[in-house]
């Protein structure tokens, strides 16, 4: 029973992290770039969400909206003013622009709301938690809404890859930038589409991880940024199915790593496991492996 | 002409990055006497501070600063000597302790009045040490802070005597049966107080059933760590952790259906001025302390009085131990007879062995005389506050 306690914990943590290294794959897959600002637009997304629903007092749905809008624009704002102008300029360039953007946020942060930790209200406060087997096993209905938030952000993401012209847009540019612009495409707007998604995305992960973990600060996103962008790795970056499976992975070894092993340790033996997948499979365990031209 | 566009916007983006962390500056430095020059009054002793005014440990910070203020102000009101504070803001952050420091050293301070957090104590005191700076802290606990430095004293109980302390209080009072223990194995004080913690349990037959550790990077999910003592029994929980990583492990024990008798040392004080923090969390929640607001002794009442009026909020015992540190240098400075006009380093060992023959009826510790020894250790009384309806009790 502590067992499966463990286990329904870890795939809760893991879906969080599978939510926010769905941002990072899909800008990576279509962008090719490392969007080291995705963490902080969560953490700006958390915020938000926190003064709609604590200033504002509107209900939690609105929060969740708004926030998400908000994240788009920003998204959107974000990639026109510091990503696109070095479209062309060398990778390091835009990692560079990426980890500058992610101290903008983060301190702009500290200025908007200050730097003492705010106490996030629950989306889904009112709701109980469900207590099965006597209360041995014990499941949180913010990690049930974050599960079923998370399946169905894939469900819908795979979808509209699949099925919409835009997500046809985005494979085809993410398969071959130059070809895509041959064939009509746009490339610029598709890479704005990519962005606007993944910062929805973002503001989602954001009051789900906030829901589950409340203490906001500044450098909430940070961590979870950097696990969610092992998580990409771990699955295969660029693939959305592989995004997922890794997230959810990473959550549940770090739990049993924590429970069974040691809890001193537990990031040490995540990021051991992080290794080994990489030294056998260097594409990730869902990634695609891609030969280089010469 | 559209790169040119970019250009433009990117260079306003950079420009307000610019002048957001040079506002952001502006906000921690915080010298209340508006004296903006470098030195500053000639004739009042000057106190330099430094404490987290901003980050996740800022509650304890704005205590000290707010509370080492009033004291400031009565001491300067009776005329006898004059004081001046410069308080500078850490983050809880040892290199920006450092920087903060050197500041206070170019602003010419006579004494140091922290620092207010542990870990970047243990980068100040060897530097006043060796720069020969007397140096007193409010709250900085670990005993490394004091060990070998004799220009350094505390006026809170040192983390080991925060974990005996703790100890003894349980197995006195009958608390608990089985003990559970969540600590931060990465932060020197909490490490420090589950040492001492556990190696006096073990003598009073105390049973610790579950001890689980946390790290800064690993400071969200708690769910192995309060599975871990429910599923073992603990009916007491002992957090000597700060209030944040605190605040974290209440709602999720609530939410795991585990509780057990929450039990915290210093670190849990400021738990309840969290912003949006729900108090019913920590309703019952005992933490052990040398300060409480609701005591019914006069200097207690005008202090919480003064705090209240002037801040909004009742004063938690960083408020306090700053209040009673800024007397005992009061007392120091009377003592051994040191002026304005001596360097810091001439005064530095006049006052340290002032320190050891004063007495101070502080407002911590529970109504008994504060005295210290020739290490810079407090004695004073320890008690434990409940948290009932919001406040602390006297339990």
């Amino acid at each position: 029973m502590t067992f499966l306690n463990h286990l329904i914990n870890g795939i809760s943590l893991g879906s969080v992290f599978a939510i926010i290294a769905l941002g990072y794959t899909m800008v990576y897959g279509i962008a090719k770039m490392l969007n080291f600002a995705h963490g902080d637009v969560i953490m700006i997304g958390a915020y938000v969400s926190f003064c709609v629903t604590s200033y504002l007092n509107l209900p939690v749905i609105a929060a969740v909206v708004i926030s998400m809008l908000v994240c788009t624009v920003l998204g959107i704002v974000i990639e026109r003013l510091a990503y696109k102008p070095l479209r062309d300029a060398s990778s390091l360039a835009v990692l560079i622009t990426a980890i500058g953007v992610s101290y903008f946020l983060q301190n702009a942060a500290l200025i908007l709301w200050g730097s003492n930790p705010k106490i996030f209200s629950s989306v889904v406060a009112g709701l109980p938690t469900l207590s099965l087997a006597d209360g041995r096993l014990v499941i949180s209905s913010e990690a049930i809404i974050t599960i079923l938030a998370c399946i169905i952000i894939m469900i819908a993401l795979s979808l509209f890859t699949a099925k919409t012209k835009a997500g046809k847009a985005m494979r085809a540019v993410s398969e071959d930038k130059g070809a895509a612009r041959l064939m009509g495409i746009n490339v610029n707007f598709t890479i704005s589409i990519t962005f606007a998604i993944g910062s929805a995305l973002a503001a989602v992960a954001g009051v789900l991880l906030c829901s589950a973990y409340p203490t906001l600060s500044p450098t909430t996103g940070a961590m979870p940024g950097i696990k969610a962008f092992t998580a990409a790795v771990f699955g295969g970056i660029g693939s959305i199915p592989g995004a997922m499976l890794g997230g959810i992975l990473i959550g549940i070894i770090e739990i049993f790593a924590k429970a069974y092993i040691s809890t001193k340790i537990s990031d040490a033996i995540v990021f051991a496991v992080l290794i080994i997948v990489l030294l056998v499979k260097p594409e990730g365990l869902l990634g695609r492996k891609v030969r280089e031209k010469v | 002409m559209k790169k040119k566009i970019a250009l433009a916007l990117s260079l306003i983006m950079l420009a307000g990055t610019v002048c957001l962390s040079g506002c952001g500056n502006n906000g921690g430095n915080t010298s209340d006497t508006g004296n903006s020059s470098t030195s500053g009054t000639e004739s009042a002793i000057r106190i330099g501070g430094i404490g987290p005014v901003t980050g996740g440990a800022a509650a304890y910070g704005m205590a000290v600063k707010n509370g080492a203020q009033i004291a400031v102000d009565e001491i300067n009101a009776k005329g006898e000597i004059k004081l001046e504070l410069n308080f500078q803001d850490d983050e809880n952050d040892a290199e920006k302790s450092v920087s903060a420091y050197n500041t206070l050293k170019d602003w010419k301070m006579h004494m140091l009045l922290g620092t207010v957090t542990t870990t970047p104590c243990l980068a100040i005191s060897p530097e006043t040490y060796s720069d020969r700076i007397f140096q007193i802290t409010p709250s900085a606990s670990s005993p490394q802070v004091i060990e070998g430095h004799d220009n350094v004293f505390q006026v809170c109980f040192s983390d080991p005597n925060q974990g005996t302390a703790s100890a003894q209080y349980i197995a006195e009072k009958a608390l608990a049966t089985k003990i559970g223990i969540i600590y931060r194995n990465d932060d020197a004080y909490s490490t420090g107080i589950f040492e001492s913690f556990k190696a006096e349990a073990e003598k009073l037959g105390l049973d610790i059933v579950s001890v689980t550790t946390f790290t800064n990077d690993t400071a969200s999910d708690f769910s192995v760590q309060i599975n871990d003592a429910k599923s073992k029994g603990a009916d007491l929980l002992f957090l000597p952790i700060y209030y944040e990583p605190a605040s974290l492990i209440l709602a999720q024990a609530k939410s795991a259906d585990f509780a057990p008798l929450f039990f915290g040392v210093d670190g849990m004080d400021g738990i309840l001025s969290l912003e949006n923090f729900d108090k019913s969390l920590a309703e019952g929640v005992i933490l052990l302390t040398p300060f409480s607001a609701d005591s019914e002794d006069a200097a207690t009442k005008s202090f919480v009085e003064k705090y209240q009026s002037a801040h909004g909020e009742i004063p938690n015992q960083f408020a306090a131990d700053a209040y009673d540190a800024v007397y005992a240098i009061a007392e120091a400075v009377k003592k051994s007879g040191v002026t304005a006009d001596m360097s810091a380093a001439d005064m530095c060992d006049k006052l340290a062995a002032a320190m050891t023959e004063i007495k101070i009826d502080g407002i911590t510790g529970a109504g008994s005389q504060l005295t210290w020894n020739d290490k810079g250790e407090v004695s004073k009384a320890p008690m434990a506050v409940v948290i009932k309806d919001g406040v602390y009790v006297g339990y």
